[in-house]
This record gives C-alpha cells, sequence and structure tokens, in this order.
C-alpha cells in the first residue's frame, strides 16, 4: 500500500506541478476535482431535465424521439444531450482521480475513514446511474449494455425468471421494463446527491463550487466538444440481431467486455473482493494517528478561533464548565480530529514569548506541543551562521526540509504549516534568531489539511486572527508552496531569498534596509 | 511565465481533455461478435417431473385432515432435473441437465444460453426430457434455418404452448 501511494503520489504531484505552471493555484483542475465533480452532476441534472422533456419513454418510440432531440432541435436538445453526456463521462474522470488522490494522499485513513467509506456507494451508483442512462436510448449500445447488465445480474441466484429473457427476441421486450430505467436513471443520482451531503458532513466550508473562471472554462470545452462532435444514437436496437460491432462508452463501461467472456463466479467473485477492499482500506492497516488536540482550558478564553479555523468540524463550542467567566469552551471530538495543529496555530496564547509560565496554549497538539516547537525553535536557531541566516518552518505534507539544511538554514518541521501560529515568525526575527523566515509545505490550494496555506497567508496578511504583528517587516518572510516534490524550487528559493537578505544587509538594496537589532525582551504573558 | 503562454497552456490542456473524452465516449469500436457468426439464444424455466409421484390420500387419511386442508392427492415437492439438448446440424451443440432451482428443488429448471454459430443454412434440432423416461425425450422440434451474420434466433420453450419457439 505505502508503495502505491508513493507511487501515485509522485506521479499526481508532477501533473499538479505541470499544471500548476499554465493554471493559477486556484484554478488548478487536479485542486478542484471535489468541486468539479459537483459542477459537472449540476450540469447532467439541467441537461437531463431539458432531455427528458422531449423524451418518449416508450420503448418503440425512445429512439426516434432521441433522433429527434439531436437531429432536427440539434442547436438545444442536441446540444443539451450532448452535455448529458459528456459531464457524465468527465464526472467519471474526476471522480476517479479524486479518489486516487485521496488515496495516493492518505487521506482516507484514520479519522478520515468516514468521507472514503461514504464515498465509495457514491462511485456506485455514479456508474449505475450511467449505465441504466444508456439504456434508454435503445440503440445497438443501449441493447447490448441491457442484455450484458441483465445476464450478470441474473448469474445472482435471487431472481425467479431470469431478467435477460425480456430481451430473447423483439416481441419480448415491455415499455414496462423500461419504465423502470429511467425511474432508476432518476432516483439513483438523486440518493446519489443524498450521500453527497453525508460525504461532506465531516469537512468545514466544502468547496462544492469551482472558480468561477475555471468552471466558465470547462463548460465552453463541453460546448465545443459538443458542437464539434455530437453524441449520436448507435443504430436501433433490434432484438433479433445480435449488436456485433459497438462503440462503448470506455468510460462507464471498460468492464462490459469482460462480464461477458470471464465466468460469473469469477466477475461478481472481483467485484465483491473489490469492494469490500474498498471499504476496508482505511484499517489496511489502520492509520498510526497522532492524539488528537487537547483543550487546556486554564489557558483558554473561549474566543473561538479554533473552532472557526478548524477544517473537519472537530471543534465545537459549549457552555463554560469550570466556572470562570467566560462563556464558552471548545470541546474537541477525537473521532473527528485530524490532528493538523491549525487549532493551535489560530490560539491567541501560542506565544512563544512567554517565558513568566509554561507555554501552554488553550488548545495544543500532545504529540507536537508549542513548547517542543519552541524548543525545536531555538535549538535550530542555535549555531545559524552567514550574513543571510533563514529560519524554514516546513510542513511534513510539504518539500523535505531536511535536505535544505545547511549552516546558514536551520529548519523546524511542522505538521501543517497552519500549525505555526504567526508570533513565532515574531519570535525568529524580533529575538534575532535569524535573519529571515522561509515558510513553505504544499502547494497552493492544495494543503494537505485544507486550510493551512490560506489560513497562513490571511494572518501574515493580518486579515485573520491571531495576525502577524506590525513590526515583523514583511520583506523578511518568504513563502514558497511547492509540494512534496519542490525540494530544487525550495532551494532556489531559498538561494534568492539570501541574496536578497544580503544585500538588504549591505545597503545595496535600498528598498529592504532591514534593523539587525533585536527587538526588547517582552516578558509577554498571554 | 508570460500570460500568453499561460493562457495558451491552458487552451490546450482544454482541448486535449475535450478530445481524450469525446475520443473514448464511443471509440474504439468493441466487436462482440465476429463477422460472419450469428447467435442462437436458448433460455426457458421449466418444471420437470415430480421425483415421486403424487399419491391418492385414502379416505380414512383424508377425514385425520383438519377441514380445510382436505385434498385428495399428497405430493413430494421435489423435481426431476430438465435434460435438454441442442444440435447443430446434427452435431451436438449443447447438452445439459438442469437441476430444478430452490432450496427444496421444487422450483423450475433454468437455463439461458447464447451459443455464437457459422451464418448460414442450418439444421436445428432441440430435445427436452422432463418425465422419469430414461431413453429419448419428451419434446422434440426441429427447425430449418438459414441464419444471417449477426442474426439472433431464440429458441424457447413453453409446454403449455406445445413445446420449443424458434423466433
Amino acid at each position: 500500500m505505502t508503495i502505491a501511494r508513493q507511487v501515485l503520489r509522485g506521479g499526481l504531484d508532477l501533473i499538479e506541478a505541470l499544471l500548476g505552471k499554465v493554471f493559477p493555484p486556484a484554478w488548478n483542475p487536479l485542486l478542484n476535482l471535489g468541486a468539479l465533480g459537483f459542477f459537472f452532476y449540476w450540469i447532467i441534472t439541467v441537461s437531463g431535465i431539458y432531455v427528458y422533456i422531449f423524451f418518449d419513454t416508450g420503448v418503440q418510440n425512445a429512439y426516434a424521439s432521441i433522433e429527434y432531440m439531436t437531429h432536427e432541435q440539434w442547436y438545444l436538445a442536441g446540444i443539451m444531450r450532448s452535455l448529458h453526456r459528456y459531464a457524465s463521462d468527465a464526472l467519471i474522470i474526476v471522480m476517479m482521480l479524486h479518489f486516487v488522490r485521496e488515496f495516493a494522499r492518505d487521506r482516507y485513513r484514520g479519522v478520515r475513514w468516514f468521507s472514503w467509506v461514504t464515498g465509495i456507494p457514491i462511485m456506485v451508483m455514479v456508474f449505475v446511474a450511467g449505465i441504466s442512462g444508456y439504456w434508454l436510448v435503445w440503440d445497438k449500445l443501449a441493447q447490448y449494455v441491457a442484455i450484458v447488465s441483465t445476464e450478470w445480474l441474473d448469474l445472482l441466484p435471487i431472481f425467479g425468471e431470469p431478467i435477460a429473457r425480456n430481451f430473447m427476441s423483439p416481441d419480448a421486450l415491455e415499455s414496462r421494463f423500461f419504465t423502470l430505467m429511467i425511474f432508476m436513471h432518476i432516483a439513483i443520482p438523486l440518493i446519489a446527491l443524498a450521500i453527497l451531503w453525508i460525504h461532506l458532513q465531516r469537512v468545514t466550508k466544502p468547496r462544492i463550487n469551482p472558480p468561477r473562471g475555471l468552471a466558465l472554462s470547462v463548460f465552453a470545452a463541453l460546448i465545443a466538444l459538443s458542437l464539434v462532435h455530437p453524441a449520436l444514437s448507435q443504430a436501433p436496437a433490434d432484438l433479433a440481431v445480435v449488436p456485433g460491432r459497438i462503440g462503448l462508452d470506455w468510460f462507464y463501461l471498460p468492464l462490459f467486455p469482460l462480464l461477458e467472456t470471464l465466468p460469473g463466479s469469477v466477475t461478481w467473485g472481483m467485484s465483491a473482493c473489490l469492494l469490500l477492499i474498498m471499504v476496508a482500506m482505511p484499517w489496511l492497516p489502520p492509520l498510526k494517528r497522532a492524539q488528537p488536540a487537547k483543550v487546556d482550558l486554564a489557558n483558554c478564553n473561549g474566543c473561538a478561533r479554533c473552532f472557526h479555523d478548524c477544517p473537519y468540524n472537530a471543534i465545537s463550542l459549549v457552555a463554560r464548565s469550570d466556572g470562570t467567566a467566560f462563556e464558552r469552551e471548545p470541546i474537541v471530538n477525537p473521532a473527528y480530529c485530524v490532528s493538523c495543529g491549525l487549532c493551535a496555530g489560530s490560539c491567541p496564547t501560542s506565544m512563544p514569548f512567554r517565558r513568566l509560565s509554561d507555554l501552554s496554549p488553550g488548545i495544543d497538539l500532545p504529540d507536537h506541543t508549542m513548547a517542543a516547537l519552541r524548543d525545536e525553535t531555538e535549538v535550530a536557531a542555535r549555531g545559524l551562521t552567514g550574513p543571510a541566516r533563514i529560519m524554514v518552518f516546513g510542513c511534513d505534507s510539504g518539500p523535505a526540509v531536511a535536505d535544505v539544511r545547511s549552516p546558514s538554514v536551520g529548519i523546524v518541521p511542522l505538521t501543517c504549516i497552519g500549525q505555526l501560529p504567526p508570533a513565532f515568525i515574531d519570535y525568529v526575527i524580533s529575538r534575532d534568531l535569524a535573519d529571515g523566515i522561509m515558510l513553505t509545505g504544499c502547494r497552493e490550494n492544495s494543503c494537505n489539511a485544507r486550510f493551512g496555506i490560506e489560513w497562513t497567508k490571511q494572518r501574515l496578511a493580518r486579515e485573520r486572527d491571531p495576525h502577524l504583528r506590525n513590526r515583523v517587516p514583511r520583506e523578511r518572510i518568504r513563502t514558497a508552496w511547492v509540494g512534496p516534490s519542490g525540494a530544487s524550487s525550495l532551494r532556489n528559493a531559498l538561494s534568492a531569498f539570501a541574496t536578497e537578505l544580503q544585500n538588504a544587509a549591505a545597503g545595496t538594496d535600498p528598498t529592504a534596509q532591514f534593523d539587525h537589532s533585536p527587538a526588547p525582551r517582552e516578558p509577554v504573558d498571554a | 511565465m508570460p500570460d500568453f503562454v499561460r493562457y495558451a497552456g491552458q487552451f490546450v490542456f482544454f482541448v486535449l481533455v475535450a478530445a481524450f473524452i469525446g475520443y473514448f465516449s464511443n471509440q474504439p469500436i468493441y466487436q462482440q461478435t465476429p463477422d460472419g457468426m450469428a447467435q442462437i439464444k436458448l433460455s426457458f424455466a421449466h418444471g420437470g417431473a415430480r421425483k415421486i409421484d403424487c399419491r391418492k390420500l385414502t379416505s380414512k387419511e383424508i377425514a385425520k385432515l383438519p377441514a380445510n386442508e382436505r385434498r385428495p392427492n399428497t405430493c413430494t415437492r421435489e423435481r426431476i432435473p430438465v435434460h435438454i439438448q441442442l444440435t447443430l446440424d446434427g452435431e451436438l451443440l449443447y447438452d445439459d441437465l438442469l437441476e430444478a432451482t430452490g432450496l427444496s428443488k421444487d422450483g423450475p429448471s433454468r437455463t439461458y444460453r447464447k451459443l455464437v454459430v457459422p451464418a448460414g443454412p442450418h439444421t436445428i434440432t432441440a430435445r427436452l426430457r422432463d418425465t422419469k423416461r430414461t431413453t429419448g425425450y419428451d419434446y422434440e422440434a426441429t427447425h430449418q434455418v438459414t441464419l444471417k451474420p449477426f442474426q439472433n434466433l431464440a429458441v424457447d420453450f413453453k409446454a403449455d404452448s406445445g413445446g420449443f419457439k424458434f423466433r
């Protein structure tokens, strides 16, 4: 599993990086798979409703009604039909990529099992809905799909009369059976939508809409495809003739030839095993997870920043229980917490300046506490030499920061970059532990803990609490959102940053004159 | 990277994705049945005779039964397998002993078979045995047909309608 994950992650990271060269981070299609899936679902829904207006649900006239749409009313119903098909195909692509990407990034085990497991029935339903849709055209492909599907179902010993007998000969088929398929084609996507709602229950602020520019571009591409290469029916179904040569939709039907050729015990056995393995994957083996975040009420004033910053709905606010005057207190649901540390990074009491009392914030990660982080920072700073000393704070899901350690570059690994309170940047600069700070991690819009980069950027821009203090020169901070394969990009960024720092120190860069005198020590005890 | 190069890159990406979807939505063509071949589809559901014949109840036995359960005969549930045979131009094409369905083997015997055969003129003979006889068949039908390439000939069996039907 680990090797498979690493190989897939490497491949996807490469694609992500390539797409990142031409798309802005917010538009990168690989970073919008879920949102694009929703977008395609809406296209399918709207186009499906329109097509249904003109669709004749009787088996005798279904084909003719679709031919009318395709050829007579090609300018609207024809395009809608093509959009319906191509958006369905695109949905399969983004759904499968989403599935593979979450696996590759190891975001399916531990507390994330819920989203993984609830995603599986959605995948099955999308396939079933698509396959049932192909029946309705009642052309050669529909005939093939109907016969192979029913023959496969008949292999289960649960049907009295084989369903495939409905397709024995032209006089065997009834419109009633056809009506059942239409009902399935409409009902299954609706059920899938309901499960999608459940699928998203454990994430806050789920992105269900792609950026407008990306959505418009994707839509334009589908429209162009519909005009250039409209979806067409094949020859009308005729049960007196076997389909022979068929144009298959390989997105939905890649396994149909196997269903025909392999024994039923093999195909059903493989399907059942595959489904079982997919469901069991979060526990094969289970994630050795870090301890969930822990609230320390003695240092918590119930400000709710952790509640607002948690990306997985793991924190809720309840009435204060310790008798203090504060109104609320956060509680952590360990079943939802991924131990990303964003809550600790948002806590205003995560102040490294504290010396009069222990650095014990209101909420913290027991396995990687703020006190330990301060110690690591001080250790990393000790012995830094050179005219441009840089402290790198890097998240575990980003580039391997250990590779950039040098006499002038110290490193501090984090669970997620969002774990870093801005006060640490202030601390490093004001205490002259380093001349510059480099923050690095996942690619923008690709944060492993969803909001680590976004919250960090907002904190640095002083748009989100706790924000970076004004006294910290912005020129002393650089960010490199380069992802796990971006070690060389990080090295280049560090090299450029070191040059800038040296120029500023030497006074050759008039725009960046740094004050190297340490800030006065403040006995801050928040 | 200059903006126009990035826009061009985005355009190329969308063209490639659209082409990928457009192509694989109905290509490459899949050949389900080889050229020059036709198909015989044999399917039916038919119950064989009971394994143990029904027996007439004596008047004493009938009298012992509750009033609402009194009947002249008593029967066991299990049915014997149905023997089906299909020949094409005298050559054996399909021969099977179809067990009765159901946990108590009291349901009909069923089959659903697709047999790919060369197109052209053929003599098809279907035979079925559903009784305890050990030789011969209870139903037999012969059909002369010229199968066109990709033709699907359905062979059904309905005892009520006289036996085999070729459609």
